[in-house]
């Protein structure tokens, strides 16, 4: 079986970052890291390999306009075999339905067809939320989205779907898109070894060109202001008395 | 222009986030709702108070409904008209594909729709709801997911809609999912998105159980419904259907309790509309405090049983 799983660099959530006031596009800094929701993808598809052993094999595949590929490297020393990306400096500021037609076409253009591929429900920066269903239709297979269970069944996949209500069994045959919710599983952490052995995993660098696409935008962006912070209000530390404070608070909203 | 609603049926009612969508687009013009689920008189009668005036009802069976949908969507969509979407799983689903489908990207997270004179535009928020900006699409149709509660649902005087059904397009491969079984998971207490009052626990609650009990409680004394940050659904502590923020439920009560949350920016993007804030953490320098209207500094396991039995002692014997 052979799996690809969709990961997406992104800017380290703990530094701060902002707007290009030019082109409004974020300002990636360097240091970029692994969406952490995407380690739960890769995961799911380590797992999956482990049990097939033989003949399975997992890529990580991914876009990215910046150079960079420290994130990358994260989930390669987690155990992927290889890595497919697209740094082309036209994506920048690319919405989801343009990615999902470059990583439908590294896809389609490597050597042999994908079995299997896995991505995030939404990545932690943009979270649009709709990028694997595009790519799932653009690939033309069935989609097993928002997966908190996933499990082989014969040649199928069987997952349990969340719902409003509770969840779904639900079951596709192969090639089929999965998305992953963060709990499926529990990602492991990439030990030393796996950490070396990263630095010498291929990674396969293409650009649009490469792949003969042509990404356009379709939507302009108007206008961009800051929101007013909420106002900090009162902060009290606790003496062992705070909890009266809030007894005060509560008769003031008369919630008693 | 017509624009169109994206309807999952829900245990026999039309989706909440439809009737949202129905209330904001009546005042554009027609608004027609795009139904998925073997359909209810309920439903149908609901969407029509809310505004819209024809309903195309699909029903997948025992498929996994979003290839067909968006297939059959697709035909009947014109590219001057407007089709929202809210951030359900289903909804998420069929708007994915339909852009893919159609070539037409999908404009997410919005808060606010205006669908001007010649450019539809699109409000959110991004950056962790520190940012506003506006998009303009620059084609169609337009596609728009938007946030959960963006816009409040008010029934007008509408009369029930026409229905149309639809035939389930052949998808081929793609269409292939089946839904083998689905388990409703029963909650507790007041509806989490509904509740006026939510008390929500994060990781510095500690743990399960024991360690948790004081959110519980704290919320059936109020009246309120009990939420979580997603570190805590992650570890197991509690069920997914608790979890607000970025990938969970969005609130807007008039009252929320954060105990033991640091306030991460995925959660606060869910919760940050809320009436008044009331937050309790050790960590002095947590972000929730930025927010807070009463911020206490101090040990959640200390403050909670204090407050608990204060209010406990004030309730009619």
């Amino acid at each position: 079986m052979k799996i690809a799983v969709c990961v997406k660099q992104i800017p380290d959530p703990a530094t701060p970052y902002s707007l290009d006031p030019e082109t409004n596009f974020v300002v990636r800094p360097d240091d970029q890291v692994l969406d952490d929701t995407d380690r739960y993808g890769v995961e799911v598809g380590l797992q999956l390999v482990e049990q097939i052993g033989e003949g399975a094999s997992l890529t990580l595949l991914s876009m990215t306009p910046s150079g960079t590929l420290a994130g990358i490297r994260q989930a390669l020393a987690m155990g992927a075999d290889r890595a497919i990306v697209i740094d082309d400096d036209t994506l920048r500021g690319a919405d989801a339905l343009t990615t999902a037609k470059v990583l439908a076409a590294a896809l389609n253009n490597d050597d042999d067809p994908f079995d299997l591929v896995i991505a995030g429900c939404e990545s932690t920066d943009g979270y649009s939320g709709v990028m694997p269903q595009q790519l799932a239709e653009l690939l033309g297979i069935p989609s097993l989205s928002f997966a908190r269970k996933v499990e082989r069944q014969g040649a199928n996949v069987r997952i349990e779907r969340q719902t409003e209500a509770g969840y779904d069994v639900v079951e596709a045959p192969l090639p089929v898109l999965l998305t992953v919710t963060a709990g499926v599983v529990e990602p492991r952490y990439p030990n030393f070894k796996g950490i070396m052995q990263a630095k010498k995993k291929p990674v396969d660098t293409k650009t649009c060109a490469d792949l003969g696409i042509d990404p356009a935008v379709q939507q302009t962006i108007q206008s961009v202001e800051p929101i007013p912070a909420r106002e900090a209000g009162e902060i009290i530390e606790d003496e062992g008395d705070a909890y009266l404070r809030i007894v005060e608070k509560l008769e003031e909203l008369k919630v008693v | 222009m017509t624009t169109w609603v994206f309807c999952e049926e829900q245990a026999g009612a039309a989706s909440a986030s439809a009737l949202e969508l129905a209330t904001k687009a009546r005042s554009w013009g027609e608004v027609k709702a795009f139904y998925v689920g073997p359909g209810s008189d309920t439903a149908y009668e609901t969407l029509g108070t809310h505004g819209v005036t024809e309903i195309h009802q699909i029903s997948t069976g025992e498929h996994l409904a979003a290839p067909a949908a968006a297939a059959a969507l697709g035909e009947l969509v014109a590219p001057e008209d407007i089709v929202l979407f809210s951030m359900g799983n289903t909804d998420r689903d069929v708007a994915g594909r339909l852009s893919a489908r159609l070539g037409c990207p999908v404009l997410s997270n919005a808060i606010d729709v205006d669908p001007g004179g010649d450019q539809v535009t699109v409000t959110n928020e991004i950056l962790g709801g520190t940012t506003r900006v506006i998009t303009a699409a620059t084609s169609g149709p337009v596609l728009i997911v938007t946030r959960p509660k963006a816009f409040p649902a008010e029934p007008g005087d509408g009369t029930r809609p026409d229905v149309v059904p639809v035939a389930v397009p052949d998808t081929g491969h793609a269409g292939s999912a089946l839904v083998l079984e689905q388990h409703v998971e029963e909650s507790e207490g007041p509806d989490l998105e509904a509740a006026g009052i939510v008390i929500s626990g994060g990781r510095g609650m500690g743990g399960p159980e024991a360690k948790w009990e004081p959110v519980i409680k704290l919320a059936s004394l109020l009246g309120g419904a009990v939420g979580a940050t997603r570190a805590v659904v992650d570890a197991g502590w509690v069920p997914y259907a608790l979890q607000v923020g970025q990938t969970g439920k969005t609130v807007k009560p008039s009252l929320y309790i954060a105990c033991g949350i640091s306030g991460a920016m995925q959660h606060v993007v869910g919760m940050k509309d809320a009436g008044t804030i009331i937050a309790i953490n050790k960590d002095p320098e947590a972000p929730i405090f930025s927010l807070a209207d009463l911020g206490i500094v101090g040990d959640v396991h200390k403050v909670l049983p204090a407050l608990i039995e204060a209010l406990e002692a004030r309730r009619p014997a």
